[in-house]
């Protein structure tokens, strides 16, 4: 593990003074014309950054003594330890250090709302320079490393002859089974969908993030041992008694927060108005833009996408590039308190998606046929800030637009999937149908064999929080087994 | 994969397949379906589990032509793999002795109504089973339903074979003739929004099994929502059986069309023109 006093690290220190380092201008992140890119559905927007590019911005990072961007990731990345391995030129020691954290450093290096998290946290920011881009950095060493050949499978230790399930193999059952296995589990996840991956699959588009980044990943934890068992719903296929009876001494259950919520609202079930979950589906898991596809999608002219987190910009991004000659984003709140991470906003505007924002829909009209036709949209304002610390959206009394459609994708949040608490009565659920788990270990307070991360304990989250979850629950795990069999 | 034991040609177009499935097998319950996909470009579809040996580990699958889809796993042989099945899914059927039981399908819906039928008459009840289709050809599982009801009433719309007249005449004939008890309902949703009418109007209670159109079947996307009591429901994990009388028919006759042209598109493209 490097030290911030390593020698190598104080000579590169001495390099270049400070001053220099903060000078230095942010690079930009090469991405496909936006015009072009906005009629492709498989290339991914950004390309990545050049060593040269990399070795650049990693100049910029001061190898702080203090390094508070590592407070702002939730996992606690060693970020200088990486930055300063990319700016010496050792690559792969860079992805070295990342993956002693991260089991995804590729994944979360593209889709971490980094300019909330680590970012934020740059002394650069407080400087009011742009934060080193640890993001690009993060995704530049882990793509570095997959594409070298040089990719190292783990270690793991000699079985110990026991087994242990994972429930889901989203970021938080996958990050789980690498360290279990890593740790000599023998480990089975089991999932419910014919693909594995979870929502890096069905849901974040391959623009965003290409599936073979996800397959390589999963490919290495088949290396290391980790079965996986698709078409097969904890629950349902099996009860978790019977994952009990069949010897399995502890169950991961990442099971995630499938089911979409709707608005109930007059019109909402209306030919042409879905979730984005069903749109993404359709898409990204069936394939069903290529025409070889048996799957059936809606390519709507004038698409409105409803919402404004990540699962929004993905869909109106999606619907663009199928053919909308309009697609909008309705969210009731103002741009600034979007959930979405920044980036996907910016480059959603360069693709040509309208933002209606303050505006909230209350009605959806159909004709006779039953297909949408019209929203009826509130136009709102923002008052006092609420729970979430965000102004609250308040209704602009009787000023209504209504507005042409012919799709209306509903992307106004998730549920956690309710089938395994359903078939597992003795599962603590809270009001909101989360798992109701210890706070430090993940242990279900109710069925200790169980322990529970990602989604499913937290409603819709983040990638790196959910890997963060499998990783700990692991550790908690491992250590309860053994104490177990004392 | 699941392996297709053997496969058994109902009439021309309704095909019996027994595949191998051993977890699904012991785990399922009347009522319950399967999500299956053919082929790697293929689409997921919901069918009926229509019957299952555990001991064997094999699940019984019964399935009429409409689609591409359908079309492609009916010209599947033993032998050959489904490329994906899971399950089971959605709550199974209520079965208890109700006492006198109509079993009203026609259309999409005889396949899945055989195992009610079965588990129904098992359990004690009078069963009625009323076969409904347009003409004679069309009328299929006859026998495997005379099996397992004390009663089978058949009904063409053109007369060709049993009585003439829709399905809802023989519902009728029965409720006229002897107390009911319950009418189960499954088949087109023109043809179940027409039963539950009758039914309401003779105070009997209804169940229908609702074949909306599903992607995952597992609670994710909605597609397969339905409005029951008002409210917005998911066939796919609160179904797929509802009160009949609770179900906006009008709604769900409305969203089954939503794809119907892409449908069309597809199976001239890829079935009808292929050859
Ligand atoms: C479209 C979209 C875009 C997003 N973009 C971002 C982003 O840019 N950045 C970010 O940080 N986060 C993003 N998120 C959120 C992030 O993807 C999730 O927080 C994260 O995937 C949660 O991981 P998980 O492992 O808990 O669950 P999931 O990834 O949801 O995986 C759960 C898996 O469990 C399976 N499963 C469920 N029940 C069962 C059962 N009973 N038996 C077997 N298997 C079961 C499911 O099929 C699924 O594959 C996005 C989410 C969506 C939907
Ligand atoms: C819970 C459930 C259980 C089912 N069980 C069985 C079964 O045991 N055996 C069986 O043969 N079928 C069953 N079905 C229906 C079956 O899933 C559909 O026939 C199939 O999805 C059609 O796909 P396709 O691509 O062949 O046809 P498509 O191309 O999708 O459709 C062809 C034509 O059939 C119509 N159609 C499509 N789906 C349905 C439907 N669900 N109900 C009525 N009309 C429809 C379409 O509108 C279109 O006109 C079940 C459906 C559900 C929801
Ligand atoms: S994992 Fe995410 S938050 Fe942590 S350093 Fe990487 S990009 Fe930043
Ligand atoms: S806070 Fe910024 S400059 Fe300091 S170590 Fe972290 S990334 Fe480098
Ligand atoms: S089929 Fe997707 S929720 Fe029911």
């Amino acid at each position: 593990m490097t030290k911030r006093d390593d020698t190598w690290r104080v000579e590169l220190r001495a390099q270049m003074k400070a001053k220099e380092r903060t000078n230095l201008h942010r690079v930009e992140m090469p991405e496909l014309d936006s015009e072009y890119r906005s009629h492709i559905r498989n290339e991914e927007v950004n390309l990545g950054l050049t060593p040269q590019m990399a070795i650049q911005e990693a100049h910029r990072c001061l190898d702080c003594a203090n390094p508070t961007c590592m407070d702002g990731c939730p996992v606690n990345i060693n970020i200088p330890g990486f930055i300063k391995n990319i700016e010496r030129g050792e690559f792969l020691e860079a992805a070295k250090v990342l993956k002693e954290t991260s089991a995804l450093p590729a994944v979360c290096g593209r889709v971490c709302p980094q300019e909330r998290q680590c970012e934020a946290q740059c002394i650069h920011v407080k400087m009011n320079k742009e934060s080193v881009a640890i993001g690009h950095l993060e995704r530049f060493a882990a793509d570095y490393e997959r594409e070298s050949g040089q990719i190292s499978v783990p270690e793991t230790a000699p079985a110990n002859g026991m087994k242990v399930a994972v429930v889901g193999s989203g970021p938080a059952g996958l990050s789980f089974a690498g360290d279990m296995a890593k740790l000599g589990y023998e480990v089975h996840v089991f999932e419910a969908l014919h693909e594995i991956g979870g929502v890096l699959k069905y849901g974040i588009p391959e623009f965003r993030l290409p599936n073979h980044i996800v397959d390589v990943e999963i490919d290495n934890l088949r290396q290391m041992g980790v079965r996986f068992m698709n078409n097969c719903i904890i629950g349902k296929t099996i009860a978790i008694h019977e994952l009990e009876q069949d010897g399995f001494q502890g169950i991961f259950v990442a099971s995630g927060a499938g089911l979409p919520r709707f608005m109930n609202i007059k019109g909402e079930n209306l030919v042409g108005v879905m979730s984005s979950n069903e749109y993404l589906t359709r898409v990204n898991l069936m394939d069903a833009a290529n025409p070889d596809s048996d799957t059936p999608v809606y390519k709507g002219k004038k698409v409105a996408v409803i919402g404004g987190g990540n699962t929004a910009m993905d869909s109106v991004r999606t619907a663009r590039r199928l053919g909308a000659e309009k697609a909008i984003i309705v969210y009731r709140r103002s741009e600034e308190e979007m959930p979405a991470r920044r980036e996907e906003v910016i480059h959603a505007k360069s693709e040509g998606i309208d933002f209606m924002t303050l505006h909230n829909p209350i009605e959806y009209i159909g004709n006779e046929s039953g297909r949408v036709t019209h929203m009826v949209l509130q136009v709102m304002q923002l008052g006092e800030p609420d729970e979430s610390g965000r102004r609250s959206p308040v209704e602009v009394p009787g000023k209504t637009v209504t507005v042409e459609v012919d799709e209306v994708i509903v992307s106004v949040g998730v549920s956690p999937n309710p089938l395994l608490a359903q078939s597992t009565p003795e599962l603590q659920t809270s009001k909101r149908g989360t798992l109701v788990v210890n706070e430090d270990t993940l242990q279900s307070v109710s069925m200790p064999v169980i322990f529970a991360g990602g989604d499913i304990v937290r409603g819709g989250a983040t990638v790196i929080l959910a890997m963060g979850d499998g990783r700990r629950a692991a550790k908690a795990m491992d250590e309860w087994i053994k104490s177990k069999l004392k | 994969m699941n392996k297709i034991i053997s496969k058994e040609n109902f009439s021309a177009n309704v095909v019996k397949f027994v595949v191998e499935a051993p977890l699904i097998a012991k785990a399922r319950r009347a009522g319950h379906f399967v999500m299956v996909r053919v082929g790697e470009k293929g689409e997921r579809i919901p069918l009926t589990i229509a019957d299952a040996d555990v001991e064997r580990g094999t699940i019984t699958l019964v399935i009429q032509r409409t689609g591409v889809s359908s079309t492609k796993i009916c010209a599947l042989e033993a032998g050959d793999y489904i490329t994906d099945m899971v399950g089971p899914l959605g709550k199974a059927t209520h079965i208890e002795n109700f006492g006198t039981v109509v079993c009203a399908c026609g259309g999409v819906g005889t396949a899945p109504m055989m195992p009610i039928v079965a588990a129904l008459k098992k359990a004690g009840n009078r069963v009625i089973t009323v076969l409904a289709a347009r003409t004679k050809d069309l009328i299929i599982l006859e026998e495997q339903m005379r099996e397992n009801s004390d009663e089978v009433i058949i009904m063409t719309d053109d007369g060709s074979y049993g009585n003439k007249g829709l399905v809802t005449n023989g519902v009728e004939s029965v409720i006229q003739r002897e107390k009911v008890d319950l009418c189960v309902t499954i088949g087109p949703a023109i043809m179940m929004k027409f039963v539950s009418e009758l039914t309401r109007k003779y105070n009997v209670p209804t169940v229908a099994s609702l074949n909306t159109i599903m992607v995952d079947g597992t609670g994710m996307c909605g597609a397969c929502r339905v409005t029951i009591g008002g409210k917005t429901r998911f066939v796919c994990v609160d179904g797929p059986e509802f009160d009949a009388h609770q179900v906006d028919f009008d709604e769900m006759l409305m969203r089954l069309g939503g794809y119907r042209e892409q449908e069309k598109e597809e199976m001239e493209r890829k079935v009808l023109h292929k050859k």
